[in-house]
């Protein structure tokens, strides 16, 4: 079997949900390539040709690949990936924006946000917002996938001697062209690869009384986040939902603050580790899920964990 | 300017569904079905860029068996001039959406398609990513602003580490997210000019799509239960169990 894994980056560096992606490729089984198209990109080239597991890396790089255009990688990914067993790319919106245009280009069913890898051609995925797990199966010559990172762990940074290799093959149109990014800029650890997050939701109220959840992110070390009611009210950017529809996280440790528990939000947090909630209404759902659930008014609460810490 | 939206029939956001214990599938027997809360959003998209005299008719598209008809006549409720019902059953999955849908635009002469991101039963976000390798349109997913003038629609895109903005040469494909805009309720006599308008029906068959999969459901079963733990009477005690009990700070 020979497995293409679409390299995340920003040309700079190689992003983790690729390492993520390369162990679930492991669990596959067979030869493991990986794919970076971008431009000015050699650095993500010889990170990627590091990682444990990996035997070889294509390199295209091109302009027209600058920005992860889908127009343009789609066509690249379906044109060297075609007589691949398997191609992989993480779940996460770069990854999901791409892997059903290549499905379609190759004419196959895409298969999303994988979790767990039982053959080569079975997979368990969830739905419902992950009140259910579907296990499902192939018959397609070549399986277009994207995985949870979260559901797989790093493959290492070092151990593999992959050769890098240039392939010159550019797929480029003006039927779609990027014109801005405006990239929330934090000093804080990655949300989905946090070990520890702190979300506010509802209850925070507005968006400068998340400056009590950064006093504790502060003193653990934690990423933010949030539910999709603050995001909505403006209290803080859309980057930090968690949920059905947001990012999906598993750290050691999840702490709910001023949130009630609605199933999109646990399908974005339930697998974490330990969840702590602090709600002043004991009847809130989140207490079903929570390990260590403390019911009190945040106002007081909040503070009083980041003087104790 | 025509615009083709779809609207899937899912069960209610907020119905906590059930497993079948025997593993084939999940029980929606009796449970509240509503329009896909993203194709909702599609909608009320169209809608506005109908009131805004950008385009000349919204076309409401739905793929499924008979009861479908419901979501395509609540779209009719909200402002789209007609609609399809794509006489099918219910689990077609993506790829053969994605060709019907194909077959539907090249019928009607498309400009726009509007789609949700993710429909809220089989989570698989894919339909308007397949659409446009099939067409050959660009494609903007995940929006949040859509504007569309001068035969360009500029999509702003919710993405991981915040936003991006693309120009997109129409024809194209949208899909909605969340905080696209906040869909409106359809009023009485709304409702009741809708049941006026009407829904044409086809089959895939007619179309000329084979709507057969490659990926077939093994099984389905509940995920592992989280049990609810304690719960602490101070922040005293609850720091102490993270630290001696849980050991993660
Ligand atoms: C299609 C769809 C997709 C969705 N996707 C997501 C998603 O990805 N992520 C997500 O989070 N949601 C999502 N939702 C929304 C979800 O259904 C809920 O509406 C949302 O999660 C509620 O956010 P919340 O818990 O912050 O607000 P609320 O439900 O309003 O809860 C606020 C909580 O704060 C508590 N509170 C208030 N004041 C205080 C105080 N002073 N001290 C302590 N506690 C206090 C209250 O008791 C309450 O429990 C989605 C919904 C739909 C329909």
């Amino acid at each position: 079997m020979s497995i293409l894994v679409i390299a995340e980056h920003d040309n700079a560096a190689l992003k983790p949900a690729t390492l993520h992606t390369i162990t679930a490729a492991s669990e596959i089984g067979g030869d493991i390539t990986v794919l970076v198209a971008g431009t000015g990109c050699d650095a993500v080239a010889q990170a990627a040709a590091a990682v444990n597991g990996v035997s070889k890396v294509l390199v295209a790089d091109n302009a027209a690949y600058e920005h992860q255009m889908p127009e343009n990688l789609a066509e690249l990914i379906a044109e060297v990936g075609k007589d691949s067993s398997h191609i992989l790319a993480p779940a996460t919106t770069s990854g999901k924006n791409l892997m059903p245009r290549v499905a379609a280009l190759l004419g196959v069913a895409q298969i999303s946000d994988i979790t767990a890898v039982k053959g080569a051609d079975t997979f368990v995925r969830p739905i419902y917002a992950g009140n259910a797990l579907a296990t499902v199966q192939s018959s397609d010559s070549v399986k277009v996938i994207t995985v949870r990172a979260t559901a797989f762990d790093e493959a290492a940074k070092e151990g593999g001697s992959g050769t890098v290799e240039a392939i010159d093959i550019v797929k480029s149109q003006d039927i779609a062209t990027f014109v801005s990014e405006e990239l929330t800029q934090s000093e804080r650890p990655e949300l989905t690869g946090a070990k520890i997050v702190i979300s506010g939701g509802r209850g925070m109220q507005n968006g400068e009384n998340f400056a009590m959840l950064e006093k504790v992110a502060d003193k653990l070390g934690a990423a933010i986040g949030a539910s999709r009611a603050a995001v909505d009210a403006g209290f803080v950017p859309n980057d930090m939902q968690v949920g059905q529809t947001g990012k999906i996280v598993a750290p050691e440790l999840y702490i709910a603050v001023g949130i009630s528990g609605a199933i999109q939000h646990l399908a974005g947090m339930k697998d974490s580790k330990v969840i702590v909630a602090i709600n002043k209404d004991e009847e809130a759902p989140i207490f079903q899920v929570a390990d260590y659930g403390l019911v009190a008014d945040l106002f007081q609460a909040v503070p009083e964990l980041a003087d104790k810490l | 300017m025509k615009i083709l939206v779809a609207v899937k029939r899912v069960v209610d956001a907020y119905v906590k569904i059930r497993v079948k214990s025997d593993g084939s599938g999940v029980d929606l027997a009796n449970a509240k079905m509503a329009v896909n809360p993203f194709c909702e959003i599609a909608i009320e998209e169209a809608i506005r860029l109908k009131e805004k005299g950008v385009a000349d008719e919204v076309i409401a598209v739905s793929i499924g068996e008979k009861s479908c008809q419901e979501q395509i006549r609540t779209a009719l409720a909200l402002g789209a001039d007609r609609g399809i019902h794509v006489d099918a059953a219910a689990d077609v999955q993506p790829l053969a959406v994605a060709r019907v849908l194909q077959k539907l635009i090249e019928k009607e002469g498309i400009d726009l398609v509007l789609l949700g991101k993710q429909s809220i039963d089989s989570d698989n976000n894919q339909v308007g990513q397949m659409l446009g390798a099939l067409t050959g349109m660009p494609q903007g997913t995940f929006a949040c602003k859509l504007e569309v003038a001068d035969g360009k629609a500029m999509v702003t895109r919710e993405i991981d580490g915040g936003e991006q903005t693309v120009s997109l040469t129409l024809p194209a494909v949208v899909t909605t997210d969340l905080r696209l805009n906040e869909p409106r309720y359809a009023s009485l006599p709304n409702i009741m000019k809708a049941k006026k308008k009407t829904i044409d029906t086809v089959t895939p068959d007619e179309l000329g799509v084979d709507v057969s999969s490659g990926l077939k459901v093994v099984s389905v079963e509940a995920p592992p239960a989280r049990s609810a733990g304690i719960k602490v009477e101070s922040i005293d005690e609850l720091i102490s169990k993270l630290k001696t009990e849980a050991k993660v700070i």
